[in-house]
């Protein structure tokens, strides 16, 4: 009963967060959709002959255009669909209470959840930047530090909006719901289904107000060699730090 | 620390839940060594009671010592001296045995070799399942060596048995007694009165938030009338007069010729000199004590 165990100790940190990495590799379809899709939704519009072709109306070829947009749709994917039912599943079955009772408190697993979802959101978007550049020749942003800055504010925002929804939805189930009314608007807003610039101008003046729309906006202009508009990381930053907030004041341990 | 102090000091606890007060002045010591039991019905504030102890709640008055230290003020050291199983906690579904015994055992400064208490625990061939397929009992006796894996001094083990075979419960029942012959106290919450009645050293019963009486399982039971059921079947009638004079006499009860009688030690010796006199053999006698049920019933009944 008192033998002392092995010398070598781990940290406590860094046994839950080795912890929940494991699991986190053992969720395959999460894997897939955080990782897997958004490459995969780039192979196939990159298929499309005409996407590679320039497009007047936009300046550039729409496979250019679409590379920001799948960069976010893979942050889009971890902040809200594959983060939320896990922690909130965590607070219903009584795994943040258990570990409440030990020295380490369960903000443990909720920075190492959202630590494994941002990682799995930036690897994502690093393998589609790849794969835009290998397949479709579409340029790495030429703007990297604003490309870089847009996008860490960006991580935040869909982090602190999934930490939001895990919060309110009492359930799992209702994690997964509220994280699917918030998907389309977010992927909407990021451009998916058409690109922010092609949209009608008043539509514009909403979806930059919205985090994914001015990240699409901040993105494409660091893509194309500019410093992104202060108004969008503006944009960005409020929402980044408005959700944060919310999410610290509203989450409930149990 | 001295160790004659208690191990856990409650004083008049309370706890309301909007407005509804769930436990209501609930006092009692938990010495080391000993196992307590915390009996009582669903819902009469049992587990908001433990849940105090482990700092899970503020308490709204009264006071609660676990090694001298607050649950609330001093959670981190409270964690140390005090290991838990709770009533309604799941781990992760994909977690193994062995990941949660190492990753339990990391969250500790001074954790006890995850090995050994696995063996202990009959864990050993279930290393590599994942939690979501264990049967309702390994999933206890993980829990147990979850409870036990930071060496505490004092255990809290919170409706253990619910839901489990009566095969498993008693594999369990022996598994708290070992724990307890590790020098480990332990705060037993339970509803089934069998259970408490074979493990427990001393029992508060909590009835309505308020406890109705504190004492050893014998005490609790001795203090019910009627706590020695003797029962026999007369080779003659006996008389109603003869019967009915016995001394401590609690019930009387006649079936197909089958007589039960309550009483007290008193009443068995008197009943055999009786049947001595009218020479009337008594078949099939049984001499039994009341169980713990039957002064449960006895005891919360009197509160209604």
């Amino acid at each position: 009963m008192s033998t002392i165990a092995a010398v070598r100790r781990t940290s406590p940190g860094t046994a839950v967060l080795r912890a929940e990495a494991r699991l986190f590799r053992r969720e395959a379809g999460t894997l897939f959709w955080t990782l897997g899709f958004p490459p995969l939704l780039l192979v196939i519009l990159g298929s499309i002959r005409s996407f590679r072709k320039f497009d007047d109306g936009l300046g550039m070829r729409v496979i250019d255009v679409y590379v920001p947009t799948l960069v976010l749709v893979a942050l889009i994917v971890t902040g809200l669909q594959a983060m939320p039912p896990v922690i909130t599943g965590y607070r219903e079955r009584g795994i943040l209470r258990r570990m409440s009772l030990t020295p380490v408190q369960p903000t443990a697993l909720l920075t190492a959840q959202m630590g494994l979802n941002g990682t799995a959101g930036v690897l994502s978007a690093l393998i589609t930047l790849t794969i835009g550049r290998l397949a479709f020749d579409v340029q790495l942003p030429k703007q990297a530090a604003g490309y870089a800055l847009a996008f860490l504010l960006t991580v935040t925002a869909a982090l602190a909006l999934g930490a939001l929804i895990s919060a309110l939805a009492p359930t799992a189930r209702l994690a997964t719901g509220i994280g699917m009314v918030v998907f389309f608007p977010s992927l909407f807003s990021a451009g998916l289904w058409a690109p922010v610039q092609s949209m009608p101008h008043t539509l514009r003046e909403i979806v930059v107000l919205l985090p994914f729309g001015a990240a699409s906006q901040a993105l494409e202009q660091a893509a194309a060699g500019h410093w992104p508009d202060w108004s969008h990381l503006g944009v960005l930053t409020a929402w980044a730090v408005v959700l944060t907030a919310a999410a610290a004041r509203w989450f409930r341990w149990e | 620390m001295t160790s004659t102090s208690p191990i856990v000091e409650v004083s008049s606890l309370r706890k309301t839940y909007g407005g509804r007060t769930v436990v209501d002045e609930v006092s009692f010591s938990v010495d080391e060594g000993e196992i307590f039991g915390i009996l009582g019905p669903n819902g009469a504030g049992k587990t908001t009671t433990v849940e105090c102890v482990e700092g899970l709640r503020i308490p709204d008055g009264g006071r609660v010592r676990v090694a001298g230290l607050d649950p609330v003020a001093d959670h981190a050291a409270v964690t140390q001296v005090l290991g838990a199983q709770l009533q309604e906690s799941e781990l992760q579904a994909k977690l193994t045995v062995r990941e949660a015994l190492e990753l339990y055992a990391a969250l500790y400064p001074n954790p006890a070799d995850w090995r050994p208490l696995a063996e202990r625990l009959g864990l050993t061939g279930r290393l590599n399942t994942r939690f979501g397929v264990l049967s309702g009992g390994q999933k206890q006796r993980l829990f147990i060596a979850l409870a036990l894996i930071g060496n505490p001094r004092v255990v809290v083990l919170d409706e253990l048995t619910t839901g489990l075979d009566p095969r498993a419960r008693r594999d369990t029942w022996e598994i708290v007694e070992d724990v307890r012959a590790n020098g480990v106290t332990v705060l037993l919450v339970t509803h089934f009165m069998e259970e408490a009645q074979r493990l427990c050293d001393r029992i508060a019963l909590i009835d309505k938030g308020r406890i109705t009486a504190l004492d050893t399982p014998q005490g609790l039971i001795s203090r019910t009338a009627g706590s020695t059921i003797i029962s026999f079947t007369p080779s003659a009638p006996l008389d109603d007069a003869d019967v009915a004079a016995l001394p401590a006499l609690a019930s009387v009860e006649e079936k197909d010729g089958r007589i039960t009688l309550g009483g007290s030690d008193e009443t068995v010796t008197a009943l055999l000199s009786l049947l001595a006199r009218h020479r009337i053999t008594a078949h099939q006698l049984r001499v039994t004590d009341a169980t713990l049920d039957d002064a449960f019933l006895d005891l919360t009944g009197a509160t209604k």
